[in-house]
């Protein structure tokens, strides 16, 4: 009874195709069954609001009359460094940039990292203008030298974001083994197990739903920020090698993706800067995929619990950042996560998230409500991720 | 019996006064120190619970405003700005309090005022820059 892409297209365009949300499902499956459900639902929508690793933005700035060659040169946006190394006009902003004159961790203080290139593409999201400022050599046939100008959105031929690497397939649990307070990409932790933060949406995360990459590839239409965005290219540090459970997702950090999409379709509500004390800048981002139910493996896969996915404990204060010391905290479910506690080395550690599953819903049932609509349709993927298991039986 | 949560600015001209003394023996108020830091020479400040009878406490009220301690309720001073909230909970393990606390059906984060002790350490674990304090209390 396998369901072609098209098929499913065609429901969405006559207003008639069955969607639920990942989280919905599960109680959907309890109800009905998998086969039943297979028969019936036609897509399953994913969603996650998080920090995300890696994040930036592309800019063509439109050239002043004189025209000027930012290659070569340098570029900042509100005293944020852009890497202009690329052509006359094109420049890109990293999230996680910062103002060389940004305090950063000196005197022993951990910095508060209050404005960063994640700042710069929010406000500009939010229609807001930047001062750019640009300096470079001049050329006969760009001749002007230094530029300062403000600009927004409207001055811009184009802006994307390019996030090498977002939506990790799960995460890492951190924990603090030592006796002081550690800053990190995961928080402030305290000192002897005080406490543990966890990143990821669980049962509504996109990758954990295609554990396999059956239906999410390259050129895979997604939800992004409020924009029509794409996988552009398996994200950096994809790993389909992780080891897994026997429901098929991985036990630790898997696969990744590349997104692209474009700023001007983004708001706010669904992008926002953020600053990790002691740490840096990054940028939150939501994304939304929706998964084809194109069989029975694909419907299992949708309606894993949080209960029935696990993620590493791993101390921060020194295996992560040395890769000594004591390797194996052991393993904790998505549904103990939540709880608001989990249980390491015979301690109860409280536990928090960066990943909103709040806003993971919202993104998820938002998108939900656009394909109901025919406002959003599926792509068949262009081509598959590393790792994927395209057409392979997947169910144990 | 009366209970109130009150932030004390000192000037430096008066930290060396020993003012908690004067409102336990000299009015029979309970102070509850949530939080304090004098440095000797400088402005201090201290979150104080205050309970006590009606008529006692606003004379010891009164005590602190002649000896020229700045009193504010302390719900003033800490703020959620619920618009750049966006309901992660990383908040939550670092809120000594549960004033900062997820209801875990709709994972919205919320903020009591009541329960918070201004102890900031929301300011430096919310990623979102959505806790706010009053200028003089960073």
């Amino acid at each position: 009874m396998a369901k072609t892409i098209e098929e499913i297209n065609a429901k969405i365009r006559s207003g008639k195709a069955v969607v639920f949300t990942a989280e919905e499902i599960i109680e959907v499956v309890k109800d009905i069954g998998i086969k039943k459900a297979a028969r019936e639902v036609d897509v399953v929508t994913t969603g996650t609001f998080s920090p995300m690793c890696s994040s930036g933005a592309f800019f063509n700035v439109k050239q002043p009359k004189e025209k000027m060659k930012l290659g070569g040169g340098f570029a900042t946006l509100n005293g944020v460094p852009a890497y202009a190394g690329l052509a006359a006009a094109d420049i890109y902003v990293g999230a996680t940039a910062i103002p060389d004159g940004d305090p950063r961790n000196s005197n022993g203080r951990p910095g508060r990292y209050r404005y960063g290139g994640a700042h710069v593409i929010e406000d500009l999201v939010a229609g807001k203008k930047i001062l750019l400022k640009g300096g470079s050599y001049g050329t006969d046939c760009y001749p002007l030298k230094t530029r300062e100008q403000l600009v927004g959105l409207d001055d811009m031929n184009d802006a994307f974001l390019f996030n090498p690497r977002n939506c990790y397939q799960n995460y890492n649990v951190a924990v603090n083994l030592s006796d002081k307070p550690i800053y990190t990409y995961m928080g402030k932790l305290k000192p002897k197990l005080g406490n543990a933060y966890y990143c990821s949406a669980g049962q509504l995360s996109p990758l954990f739903n295609d554990p396999y990459f059956r239906t999410i590839g390259i050129g895979t239409r997604v939800f992004f920020s409020g924009a029509e965005g794409y996988v552009a290219w398996p994200g950096t540090q994809h790993n389909p090698d992780a080891p897994r459970l026997e429901n098929g997702t991985p036990k630790t950090p898997g696969g990744t993706v590349a997104l692209i999409g474009d700023m001007r379709q983004m708001s706010t509500e669904w992008l926002r800067a953020v600053s990790f004390t002691g740490y840096g800048v990054t940028l939150s981002v939501a994304v939304g995929v929706p998964i084809p139910i194109i069989d029975e493996d694909m419907l299992r896969s949708v309606s894993v619990t949080d209960a029935q996915l696990k993620a590493p404990v791993v101390d921060y204060s020194e295996f992560y950042p040395t890769g000594q010391g004591e390797a194996k905290l052991g393993e904790v479910t998505y549904k103990e996560l939540k709880s608001g506690s989990i249980h390491i080395k015979d301690q109860d550690v409280p536990t928090g998230s960066f990943s909103s599953y709040a806003l993971a819903r919202k993104v998820a049932h938002h998108l939900k409500q656009l394909i109901q609509e025919g406002d959003f349709l599926l792509t068949q993927f262009q081509a598959p991720l590393p790792g994927a298991a395209i057409g392979k039986e997947t169910s144990q | 019996m009366k209970q109130m949560k009150l932030v004390l600015i000192f000037p430096e001209t008066i930290v060396e006064e020993p003012i908690t003394y004067h409102l336990i023996s000299d009015y029979g108020i309970r102070v509850n120190i949530l939080r304090a830091s004098i440095d000797p020479g400088k402005q201090g400040r201290m979150v104080v619970e205050l309970s006590g009878e009606e008529i006692p406490l606003s004379q010891g009220l009164n005590y602190l405003e002649r000896v020229g301690v700045q009193v504010t309720p302390l719900a003033q001073e800490i703020r959620h700005l619920e618009d750049r909230c966006a309901s992660c909970t990383s908040c939550v393990p670092h809120c000594p309090t549960q004033a900062l606390d997820v209801d875990r059906e709709s994972w919205k984060v919320s903020f009591d005022p009541e329960k918070c002790i201004v102890c900031l350490s929301c300011l430096e674990t919310c990623i979102y820059q959505a806790m706010s304090v009053e200028e003089r209390f960073v």
